[in-house]
């Protein structure tokens, strides 16, 4: 009875607790600000790439490789300025980005994808100086290549820029223009590059293509301008230059967008599905179990909060599936009463007291609540496994939130209920069987 | 009284009949790969207007997608599948069809490259049977203190993956009619239906444990029919509650995961049913030695008595 009593101020302290940390939902506590919702609930788009490895330095490893790519399109998403994304490895050479909230993916794409690499081209002359022209008439262009201060020749690419390019607005043509710097050993380079060229064109190409070719005025050392852009593409090209050209190409091999007012829609409707499923079983516990069955609609209130409050905190990603999960454990949380309910009623009718009946009930449904709660607990873990090897966001949060549903459950099961159910007992309060939906 | 043991080859003959209608619609209609599986782009999009689905077929012929597989959605919206598609390409399909139809909201776009396709069939291939390996295993090992631990597991799985087998059954046929797909969604929703149809499985059996503990009776049937009506009130009423919540999501919970709501309805109620009527059935059968029933119907070797 003492026991019992500590027991259910223990109860209360945590379910005040929870409660206190999920209301209102999107309040900040110990740092966390709001429920973190996955990308099928407020849209956004979900980017596998693959890396080709192959392409890489020789003199790189594949974990440094990966690395640097990593980090690259950590700046790059960092300067977009995305809330909350997500980048992480999968397996030796997949890369998972998750950009929540995106407003134009398709540019998001553009920047984050692109190897981004810069170089500076000369036209290509032929045997009698003249610039050679292709079939269709396109001017040819070899990489410029010069001295560098170790001796060394040296291509000149977006490797020798200064970490600075900045987007501006050119003063006489009104234009988009990116500026950039060259750094110590770049600017060797550009002098060498703009006095061999002085009154030609000098191609600015990213990965291939040419973006401008302006003719070059004077000799230039330190700095410079990419013009031809829109006002897009030079904010694009900016980051990246900043960000330094990825070390392998990048190709996307999955990817999901959704649009956020479709998970806003979804998020809306699958609450109030759960709310009332959740109404209809407290409804059935009630009727059905009686007195027992209000204690179980009780406890069902307090592990709800519970779950809720763990999934804020950790944090735990919420997606549809992930709700799911939830639902569905509120179902074998519901389980577990059922178990135990139906096994004090048998006890009851074999004619024990109450109190030894709710103290029979629990001890011997027990067996069966832990070992039909492992078995889920298999079932999650194989699941979280596969959802990482895909990088399928929807099956991992079906897996945790299931996992954690079931954890508390057991929880709130052996220890609310049986809590409450004894102390109602105790109390003498309701002595009748027939509360307890039995009849002797 | 049910005597849930005595009809054990009635339940037996419910399930064969539906394990061959399975066997036949999975050999002619197979199962409608999602992109997850069969690999390719799948787009969700609204118009403002309301659009003939013939003419969104000529509009697509148009811009080069012959093979598009079109659908319309409860919601009125339209669910195109193409092959695997760059993001330029949706760029320039969404502007081709905001051009001849107005205003296009592009609600949800997945694509999958054949290079992940592959590996998620043979990952989900994989998942399946190490979950049933694990759980067979904890089970012999929770069982350890009765005779013969691993077959206790054994007739605990059999029945899961014959819940597994109707399931995959339902989806065939549903794919044939409507051409429902399957995809990653559909591989957690079965994974879930293991977990699901374990867990009632395991109730009877900790049930029948503890009655031949107790010593209720000497016949091993009488100990196996007994615990399954003491449980039975148990599993009808979880599953009651269970369903409740899986159909209020399946009726107002949204498209997304319609399917995977209709995965766990299925699994849920041909689960309880294993649970009650085929696992504790396959111990009494084991016991008795009576394997040989099942083909005792094969003109090959002679009828026992």
């Amino acid at each position: 009875m003492r026991k019992d009593f500590w027991m259910l101020i223990f109860i209360v302290a945590l379910f005040g607790l929870a409660l206190w940390i999920i209301t209102p939902i999107d309040s900040e506590r110990f740092g966390r600000h709001g429920m973190q919702l996955g990308l099928d609930l407020k849209g956004g788009s979900h980017l596998v790439y693959e890396a080709d490895l192959s392409k890489k330095d020789p003199s790189q490893s594949d974990a440094d490789a990966m690395a640097g790519v990593i980090q690259k399109i950590e700046r790059r998403v960092n300067e977009y300025g995305v809330t909350e994304p997500l980048i992480q490895q999968l397996g030796t050479d997949r890369i998972l980005v998750q950009l929540p909230g995106v407003r134009d993916i398709n540019e998001a794409i553009r920047l984050l994808g692109q190897t981004a690499q810069l170089d500076f081209r000369e036209q290509k002359l032929g045997p009698d100086g003249k610039p050679v022209v292709n079939d269709k008439g396109e001017q040819e262009w070899v990489i410029a290549k010069a001295k560098g201060s170790d001796g060394q020749e040296k291509e000149l690419t977006g490797k020798y820029l200064k970490p600075n390019a900045q987007v501006v607005i050119s003063q006489q043509k009104n234009e988009p223009e990116v500026a950039f710097e060259w750094n110590s050993e770049g600017a060797v380079l550009f002098k060498q590059v703009t006095e061999r060229n002085l009154k030609k064109p000098l191609g600015i190409f990213l990965d291939g293509k040419l973006i401008s070719a302006p003719i070059v005025q004077a000799v230039i050392e330190d700095r410079g301008v990419i013009t031809g852009l829109t006002i897009s593409e030079a904010k694009t090209l900016a980051i990246q230059l900043n960000s330094g050209a990825l070390d392998v190409p990048l190709t996307i091999i999955q990817r999901s967008d959704i649009d956020a007012t479709l998970g806003a829609d979804s998020l809306h409707k699958s609450l109030i599905a759960g709310l009332i499923g959740l109404t209809l079983v407290i409804l059935f516990m009630i009727i059905y179990y009686r007195v027992p069955g209000v204690i179980a609609a009780i406890a069902l209130a307090i592990y709800a909060t519970l779950v809720l409050s763990v999934f804020k905190m950790m944090p735990v990603v919420l997606t549809l599936p992930g709700m799911a999960g939830f639902i569905v454990s509120i179902g074998m949380a519901v389980d577990a009463n059922v178990l135990i309910f139906e096994r004090m009623k048998e006890e009851l009718r074999s004619g024990k007291t109450l109190g030894a009946a709710v103290d029979a009930g629990f001890n011997r449904a027990w067996s069966a609540i832990r070992d039909s709660n492992i078995t889920t607990f298999i079932a999650c873990g194989v699941l979280y496994w596969l959802g990482g090897t895909l990088g399928a966001f929807m099956v991992r949060g079906f897996a945790v939130t299931l996992f954690i549903g079931v954890l508390l459950s057991m929880f709130t099961a052996i220890t609310v209920s049986r809590t409450f159910l004894r102390l109602l007992v105790a109390s003498h309060w309701v002595t009748s069987l027939r509360a307890y939906g039995v009849k002797r | 009284m049910i005597d849930f043991v005595g009809k054990r080859y009635k339940f037996f003959l419910v399930s064969g009949v539906l394990i061959l209608v399975g066997i036949i619609s999975l050999a002619v209609f197979r199962l409608q790969p999602g992109v997850d599986f069969a690999s390719g782009s799948a787009i969700t999009i609204r118009f403002d207007r309301p659009i003939d689905q013939g003419d969104l077929r000529t509009a697509l012929l148009n811009l080069g997608y012959d093979q598009a597989i079109i659908q319309k959605t409860p919601d009125g919206d339209f669910f195109i599948r193409v092959r695997e598609i760059s993001p330029g390409e949706k760029e320039s399909l969404t502007t081709g069809l905001e051009d001849k139809f107005g205003k296009v909201t592009v609600l949800d776009f997945y694509s999958v490259s054949p290079v992940i396709a592959a590996r998620t069939g043979r990952d989900a291939g994989i998942a399946i049977i190490v979950a049933a390996v694990f759980i067979l295993a904890y089970i012999a090992w929770a069982f350890r203190k009765m005779p013969r631990p691993f077959r206790w597991g054994t007739c605990a799985i059999i029945p899961i993956l014959h819940d597994v087998f109707i399931v995959l059954t339902v989806f065939s046929i549903l794919g044939w009619l409507l051409g429902v797909e399957v995809d990653a969604l559909f591989i957690t929703g079965v994974l879930a239906v293991v977990g699901y149809g374990i867990n009632n499985t395991i109730v009877v059996f900790d049930r029948i444990r503890d009655n031949m503990t107790r010593g209720i009776s000497r016949d091993f049937a009488t100990v196996v029919n007994s615990s399954v009506l003491e449980t039975f009130t148990r599993s009808l009423n979880t599953s009651l509650t269970t369903l409740f919540v899986i159909l209020a999501l399946y009726l107002l919970g949204g498209v997304t995961i319609r399917n995977f709501m209709l995965v766990l309805l299925v699994g849920v109620v041909v689960g309880t049913y294993s649970a009650s009527c085929i696992a504790p059935q396959l111990l009494v059968v084991w016991d008795r030695g009576e394997w040989g029933h099942f083909f005792s119907w094969l003109p090959i070797g002679k009828r026992k008595s």
